[in-house]
């Protein structure tokens, strides 16, 4: 079994950059072909938003912004609990091929493991949801 | 990357494909830490085959023991090696096609208008 971390696509698209390159990094863009609904602060530390009708929604920071050509984020992992602290990283490259876009698409990251899961995943953590229900009951003892 | 995530990971898969040790793991998820009496007593296994899986679970650290009341060890979920495994699902379960299709789709068809109203 191999562990994947990292997924690439390419996809040859009959439009020039400038053109992809909306579609990527516009509110009005990610809001049409990815999200049902999205916002975006187009610069390196800048929040995005896609929301979809179905009420899921993804939330991502923008790493790399390089005009016409590079755009990355990072967002939560897929199917990962909402409070996880690991994140994929998503970039994009386009490289214009004739009169069209060569669309690169890599997202890495899907085999990290935070600091500590080394320890927990072997350490057996009796820790969890005992101390929390604990100190849950101690507060509302204290109230 | 770590070279034992894939054993954790394949650990979690492996333990997963054995029914019996999913309606275990399943009923400690649900319904918090218990022996390997209360399981058996509350699952149509055995209170054998209950502690030989639970060994099993434990060897591979997705349950641990502690000490519970009158001194019989309690069996606890653990979590970690499960996040891990999710991490393999979450890899296969990103879809990049669809969206990818879906920007090409809407690219083309931006053009065609385009070119059908000018």
């Amino acid at each position: 079994m191999g562990f994947p971390d990292r997924i690439e696509r390419t996809v040859e698209l009959a439009h020039p950059p400038a053109k992809v390159w909306a579609a990527l990094t516009t509110a009005e863009g990610l809001g049409t072909w990815f999200g049902n609904q999205a916002t975006i602060d187009l610069h390196p530390g800048g929040s995005a938003r896609m929301t979809w009708t179905a009420g899921h929604i993804a939330d991502m920071r923008v790493e790399r912004v390089e005009e016409l050509t590079v755009f990355g984020f990072t967002w939560h992992i897929f199917g990962l609990p909402d409070d996880d602290p690991r994140r994929t990283y998503v970039e994009f490259t386009l490289e214009p091929v004739g009169a069209g876009t060569r669309l690169t698409v890599v997202e890495t990251g899907f085999a990290q493991l935070p600091e500590d899961a080394h320890h927990k995943a072997f350490d057996g953590n009796t820790q969890g949801w005992a101390s929390e229900l604990g100190e849950l009951t101690d507060y509302l003892d204290a109230a | 990357m770590p070279p034992d995530i894939e054993a954790i990971a394949e650990q979690v898969f492996v333990a997963l494909a054995d029914p019996t040790r999913r309606v275990i793991l399943a009923a400690l998820a649900s319904d918090g830490p218990a022996t390997a009496t209360d399981l058996a007593t509350r699952l149509p296994i055995t209170r054998q085959a209950v502690a030989k899986h639970l060994g099993l679970l434990a060897e591979a650290g997705l349950v641990t023991a502690e000490p519970g009341e009158r001194r019989r060890v309690r069996y606890r979920l653990c979590s970690a090696p499960m996040q891990v495994a999710q991490q393999f699902l979450a890899a296969m379960a990103r879809d990049w096609d669809g969206p990818l299709e879906a920007l090409k789709y809407r690219l083309d068809r931006d053009a065609d208008e385009r070119t059908a109203t000018t």
